[in-house]
């Protein structure tokens, strides 16, 4: 509530030295409410665990993957080339800003995540100490 | 107080081009007053699209993250454009999962673009996983000046 009060001052701060400024930053308030879920794959093998996850439209720059011992969370925004004056038709995509988090536990290596992101897929792999390493044992027979 | 602490950041020409390029995105995102379509589809298609269009022309974007260009099939029947493929997900066999929401498998997606567009020129790309297609309006429909003598 109180950073809504704070934005909306801002506007009309901003309103007073002129141009159409305050929708810049009331749609920016605005946006922070729309998510753009991502789906997913994630999948665990004997060394790690990987998450697939579907960001079209974000680049490199637009990426942002944080993860600390308890979570990972991936964040990316849509950049287009887009037409000056544009107005939409139709939309199914919501937003312009994707997000989500998954909490970790604690055998996974966090300090070594790895991150990769190609044609809108981002790829990341979460490998597990190696005392946790899922070791086969032999079965001696005498 | 706030007024000196937000005009510094609003008043910077700097920030003028990426203003304007939000804009256009809340724009192109924001809530259509328009009606569903005939051919709408419901939440959750594969893959989704946002249309968007300017007096010279109509832009496409499908989000398809990792799709095979060749793979692509894209037809325009006078305003009818039609796109559709194959995207095939790897399947680890030896991993044990835990999410699969990705979608694997064949697509189609029909859209109805306004009557005026040229389906002579069609250009598409793709890139960062989204697929545009940029048709052209006729000449004939754009808004003219007209002068007065």
């Amino acid at each position: 509530m109180a950073t809504q009060n704070v934005a909306r001052g801002g506007s009309t701060a901003v309103d007073k030295e002129g141009g159409e400024s305050s929708t810049a930053v009331e749609s920016r308030t605005r946006e922070k409410d729309v998510v753009l879920i991502p789906a997913v794959d994630i999948f665990e093998d004997a060394h790690q665990i990987m998450v697939k996850a579907e960001m079209p439209g974000v680049s490199k720059e637009g990426l942002n993957v944080q993860a600390d011992r308890n979570s990972l969370t991936i964040e990316g925004d849509v950049a287009l080339d887009l037409p000056t004056g544009m107005s939409a038709l139709y939309a199914d995509l919501r937003s312009t800003k994707y997000r989500r988090s998954f909490t970790l536990s604690g055998e996974l290596e966090t300090a070594q995540i790895a991150a990769s992101l190609k044609d809108g897929l981002l790829t990341v792999r979460i490998p597990k100490r190696v005392e946790f390493r899922t070791r086969k044992i032999k079965v001696e027979v005498p | 107080m706030f007024e000196s602490l937000f005009s510094g950041f609003d008043t910077d020409s700097v920030f003028d081009e990426f203003r304007r390029l939000e804009n256009e995105m809340v724009q192109l995102f924001g809530h259509s007053p328009w009606p569903a379509g005939i051919r709408a589809v419901g939440r959750g298609t594969f893959p989704p699209l946002n249309v968007g269009a300017t007096p010279e022309r109509v832009d496409v974007y499908l989000f398809a993250a990792n799709l095979e260009p060749k793979s692509l099939d894209l037809s325009i029947q006078q305003n009818l454009l039609t796109v559709s493929g194959t995207r095939n997900v790897e399947v680890n066999e030896k991993a044990q999962y835990y999410r699969r929401e990705r979608f694997d498998g064949e697509f189609r997606r029909v859209i109805t673009l306004p009557d005026d567009v040229d389906p002579e020129r069609v250009e598409a790309k793709y890139r960062d996983g989204v697929l545009q297609i940029t048709i052209q309006r006729h000449e004939s429909a754009r808004p003219r000046q007209i002068n007065v003598n």
